[in-house]
């Protein structure tokens, strides 16, 4: 500090003897000595910056940067933002604020107010766009040499969004002394970027195409794609060295239409139907066009006779004719052509793109593996509860779907009233379960059990349990979404780079899948309900007489299953919003999971799940902005694939199929 | 005379007689050729209703006879839609775009008014050009044929594949129900060529027909009644014969009459394309009087509610299917229209116009548990025609005649 406070007041001495000294040779009558360091700079170079000259400005800028002095940015942004003043009594510069009526003055070297004056005594120094922008330049050294980090950081992101080539220098001398690793990695990376929009020299810039060749950043792509963006133009003869040609076109093929082509000519104008139209109407005499009566117009064939008619009489121009179409095609070459007139940057930006496109499609497989595998866990929690009742019960529930938004709806009430989310996620689960549950025995006591025999019947009944359900969820919380918040932990997402991300909320569900599984495959082969479960499912009558109470046992699975979906429409509420009809997204896909899979084996639902959330990624890859279509491609190829597999993926065999 | 097609089925004579004095009641207390009593817009649901009758019966006769539950036959009523639709839309916007072109100084060209028409019908979805499948939509002839024929293709092909692989029972439903599905999310794209979830709309406006839609809905009237009438007689034609007995056998036993040598699935697809194409056909003459057909109207749910009205009318008797239509759809108009008043229990006011649903929706649980004859049952009360008593329970039109201990061997 010490050290720091000697070397000011030894630069102040010498640029105040400076000042002093130029000031005695220009006769002026200010002396040096009660001004401030940064005030002497400005009068130094006062008559240039009351100019305000785009021309002569450079000297007081450059002066003002270089003179080492602290308040050097502040009277840079002052000077940019329009905020320096003169005051006209003895032409000192101020920061100027206005503070009332009044005008607040500030002095540059100690940042103090000294005095309030009226409009009257000051008068504005108006930079215009030109020297702001200058200042701008000379102020970016300063931030990129900043000792806060912030500030330099603010200034790269300033920098990124307004690149220049003046900016270049200032960066390129900031990285040398930039000892904060990541910082510097930006600057190097930006330095690069820059270089190959702005640089001056080829090498420099196909270096740094190079370099940048593997990275998947946006930036790099919008940095490159403006290098090899082309134009087509119609040359006479040869096309002349100094071009830089991508392609040379022929017309009448894909790359160029003849019309195209022979727009680039300066032939007589092509005669649309349009401007037929307009021509035969403009020439209409007595009711007829070049003799033909208007009403035989309707004719395309006799519209063109008229303006033959009409063309040889002179009265209209003559129109360009195919032969001539040909005729001026012919004379000229045709190429796309870069804007950029240097070959080698082309084909080095040409080549970086290609790396960085295969680079990308690997990426975005990867992502779409992603996709694929959090859509299947999705469907997998959507229908594990159904490969419970359907799958090993063989009980169509149509209104599975509303368990599912009865569980969603619970974790909605829940943070109603316990506002943490954390706590009121955790309290919900359970919840969710226990209200679903409920409400699946009461389901099976009530209806499904005298249905067993009758699984048609089982599925309308259900289905009218399932609108019913619908209409009373509507009824309560209304027809608009409602959200169920997740706590902030689950709000980021895992950012690999800037092609492959899945958000944290859909890893918690790929979690929740896998414990599922665990939990079914646990109950189902471990547990004495499971034992019942399967004994009940082969053979009920057998198991009955092994003294199983079938009617307990079904009743309890039944209620395990839309436990299940309670809990499975907690996490679908996380990412996507409660409405009434939230089960009725599910449910086709839901049966198509289990069907797919294999009727009555867990694995086989697994399978389906990964099966139908891959396809479905795939076919939406193929056209993105289509998820509908997606939708259809993928139902269709479920009934193309049960033609092969009637009994799904994984198919019982031998008595456990029953049937 | 016992042993005429009308004689084994006297049900024929009593529905004809009482659609017969319906439509002629109905046509005298209408506001254009009668006392005007009942508003155009009642002729026209009424109409409409008769056409879900139709339907119904076609629903009846694939899943009460046949015992398959297709989730897809509204989706076929909804194609027959779209194909008259078609013609409808292209034919009344052709008149319009001609009415606004003939001041033109110029006469338009043929290729003008079609652009226009393009422009005026493909505008909402962002594009002017007709899709491939409109190439037929100024002919009256071909769109006609069409709403037999794209129903039955779709059918014959989806029923194709599923019946070889013999997929039977719920599997069928689903996957019918994935059909539909698919067909309604196709639909509601933009680039499906029929304007997305806009639909078509402007379908009440007859081409060329200048009468006031007092005297249009009553010819629609008369149209659905008589598409009843002839679609009634059709189906109890089929399910008389030795025909009927086949399929009422596949529904109760289909290995058993496979192994007396029937080919199963030929039948069944038959039956499947056939009562696909009476529902394009009722669909054909419902969305004319409706209006407006948008891919909403083929969401699965609707198939569902197909399913509902059979069976709340009783199934496997084709008189059943036209009751549950009517009654239910009718029922329903009355409650969600806002004519049934609400009921004040002091803490809460119970508006039909949002419990209407619940009430279907638990009263369809109470029918399948407790009444699976359906309304029709009732009938066999009247009769005094009940069934042998064969010790044991009854399974429901489901398995048929045969006893609980005979179906589970």
């Amino acid at each position: 500090m010490l050290k720091r406070l000697v070397v000011v007041v030894l630069a102040l001495v010498c640029l105040g003897t400076q000042i002093v000294a130029q000031d005695t040779q220009n006769g002026d009558t200010e002396t040096g000595t009660d001004l401030g360091p940064m005030q002497q700079v400005l009068q130094a170079n006062a008559e240039i910056i009351v100019e305000s000259s785009r021309r002569t400005i450079q000297p007081a800028i450059d002066a003002v940067a270089n003179s080492g002095l602290e308040a050097a940015p502040f009277v840079l942004g002052t000077w940019q933002d329009r905020d320096m003043w003169q005051r006209v009594s003895d032409g000192l510069f101020f920061k100027v604020e206005k503070s009332g009526s009044d005008y607040e003055l500030t002095d540059f070297d100690t940042g103090e107010v000294l005095a309030r004056v009226t409009k009257d005594d000051i008068e504005q120094i108006k930079p215009n766009s030109g020297i702001r922008g200058l200042i701008a330049t000379a102020l970016v050294t300063f931030q990129l040499n900043d000792p806060d980090p912030a500030k330099r950081r603010e200034a790269l992101d300033s920098l990124e969004r307004n690149a220049n080539a003046d900016l270049l220098g200032p960066l390129r001398d900031s990285i040398e002394t930039e000892d904060n690793p990541t910082i510097r990695a930006r600057k190097e990376r930006l330095e690069k970027l820059i270089t190959i929009t702005y640089g001056d020299d080829p090498e420099a810039r196909i270096a740094a195409i190079e370099a940048m060749a593997g990275d998947l950043g946006v930036d790099v792509r919008a940095a490159l794609n403006p290098l090899v963006a082309t134009r087509t133009r119609a040359f006479d003869g040869e096309v002349p060295e100094s071009v830089n040609v991508a392609k040379i076109l022929r017309p009448g093929t894909d790359d160029l239409s003849r019309e195209d082509a022979y727009a680039l000519t300066d032939g007589e104008p092509l005669l649309t139907d349009d401007a037929l139209r307009g021509v035969l109407q403009a020439n209409i005499v007595d009711g007829q066009v070049g003799g033909i009566p208007v009403a035989e117009l309707s004719d395309p064939a006799r519209r063109i006779a008229a303006f033959e008619a009409l063309e040889a009489a002179g009265t209209v121009p003559a129109a360009a004719t195919e032969a001539d179409v040909d005729a001026a095609i012919a004379t000229k070459v045709f190429a796309s052509v870069y804007a950029e007139p240097n070959p080698d940057i082309t084909a080095a930006a040409n080549r970086a793109l290609g790396r960085i496109e295969t680079k990308v499609g690997l990426n975005q497989v990867l992502d779409l593996g992603l996709d694929a595998l959090s859509l299947a866990s999705i469907y997998f929690l959507a229908a594990i509860g159904l490969a419970i009742t359907f799958g090993v019960m063989g009980v169509i529930n149509m209104a599975h779907g509303e368990f599912i938004m009865m569980g969603a709806y619970t974790g909605y009430v829940v943070q109603q009233i316990i506002p943490n989310h954390t706590t009121s996620i955790i309290v919900a689960i359970p919840l969710a379960f226990a209200v679903t549950f409920a409400a699946g025995v009461a389901m099976e006591r009530l209806v499904i059990r005298w249905l067993y025999n009758r699984p048609l019947e089982t599925l309308l009944a259900t289905f009218g349990i399932s609108i019913a359900l619908q209409q009373l969820a509507k009824n309560i919380f209304g027809t608009q979404a409602r959200p169920l918040t997740s706590p902030d932990w689950l709000g980021g997402a895992w950012v690999l780079n800037d092609v492959v991300s899945i958000s944290t909320v859909r890893i918690a569900i790929f979690v929740l899948a896998l414990i599922f599984l665990a939990v079914f495959l646990f109950i189902m082969k471990r547990t004495r309900l499971g034992l019942e479960t399967r004994a009940v499912t082969q053979n009920p009558g057998m198991a009955g007489a092994m003294g199983i109470n079938p009617g307990r046992v079904n009743m309890l699975t039944f209620g395990l299953g839309s436990g299940i979906a309670g809990i499975a429409g907690v996490a679908i509420g996380l990412y996507a919003q409660v409405t009434s009809e939230i089960g009725q997204a599910y449910i086709v896909q839901s049966f198509m999971t289990v069907v797919v899979g294999g009727v009555g084996n867990i694995w086989g639902t697994l399978l389906g799940a990964g099966l139908i959330g891959s396809l479905h990624k795939g076919i939406e890859w193929f056209n993105p902005s289509n998820t509908l279509a997606a939708q259809t491609y993928m139902i269709i190829f479920i009934i193309i694939f049960i033609q092969f597999r009637p009994r799904g993926i994984i198919a019982l065999k031998g008595r456990a199929a029953g049937d | 005379m016992r042993n005429t097609f009308i004689g084994r089925n006297p049900s024929i004579l009593i529905f004809l007689a009482v659609l017969a004095v319906f439509t002629i009641a109905i046509t005298f207390m209408s506001e254009a050729f009668g006392a005007g009593v009942i508003s155009t817009s009642f002729v026209k649901t009424l109409g409409k209703t008769l056409c879900l009758a139709l339907v119904a019966v076609a629903m009846d006769l694939i899943w009460g006879y046949a015992g398959i539950l297709s989730l897809g036959h509204f989706a076929f009523f909804g194609l027959g839609g779209y194909m008259i639709g078609m013609w409808l839309m292209y034919e009344r916007t052709k008149e319009i775009v001609a009415g606004s072109m003939a001041g033109n100084p110029i006469p338009p060209t043929e290729q003008e008014i079609v652009d226009g028409i393009g422009t005026q019908i493909f505008g909402v979805v962002g594009s002017s050009e007709f899709p491939i499948i409109w190439m037929f939509a100024d002919s009256l002839f071909l769109q006609l044929a069409l709403v037999v024929l794209v129903p039955g293709l779709l059918a014959l092909v989806f029923g194709w594949l599923a019946f070889r692989s013999r997929v039977t029972g719920v599997y069928l439903s689903i996957l019918t129900q994935a059909m539909t599905l698919a067909l309604s999310l196709y639909l509601f794209q933009n680039d499906s060529g029929l304007r997305g979830n806009n639909g078509l709309s402007g379908l009440q406006n007859l081409p060329g027909v200048t009468a006031s839609q007092d005297f249009v809905s009553i010819w629609f009237f008369w149209a659905s009644a008589l598409a009843l009438a002839v679609g009634y007689i059709f189906a109890a034609w089929i399910v008389s014969g030795k025909f009927g007995s086949v399929i009422r056998g596949i529904r109760d036993n289909e290995a058993r009459v496979r192994f007396l040598g029937y080919s199963v699935e030929g039948y069944k697809l038959f039956l499947f394309t056939v009562t696909a194409m009476i529902a394009g056909i009722a669909g054909a003459l419902y969305y004319p009087q409706a209006g407006i057909i948008n891919p909403a109207e083929i969401a699965p749910i609707a198939s569902i509610y197909l399913a509902v009205w059979v069976a709340i009318g009783g199934r496997g008797r084709l008189y059943g299917a036209v009751i549950g239509a009517v009654f239910v759809s009718l029922v329903s108009t009355f409650f969600t229209g806002g004519q049934a008043p609400d009921i004040n229990l002091g803490f809460y006011t119970i508006q039909w116009v949002d419990w209407w649903t619940i009430l279907l929706g638990l009263s369809f649980v109470f029918v399948t548990l407790f009444a699976p004859k359906g309304i029709g049952g009732l009938f066999d009360l009247i009769a005094d025609r009940r069934h042998p008593d064969r010790h044991g329970a009854d399974l429901g039109p489901d398995k048929g005649s045969l006893q609980e201990r005979e179906a589970t061997e």
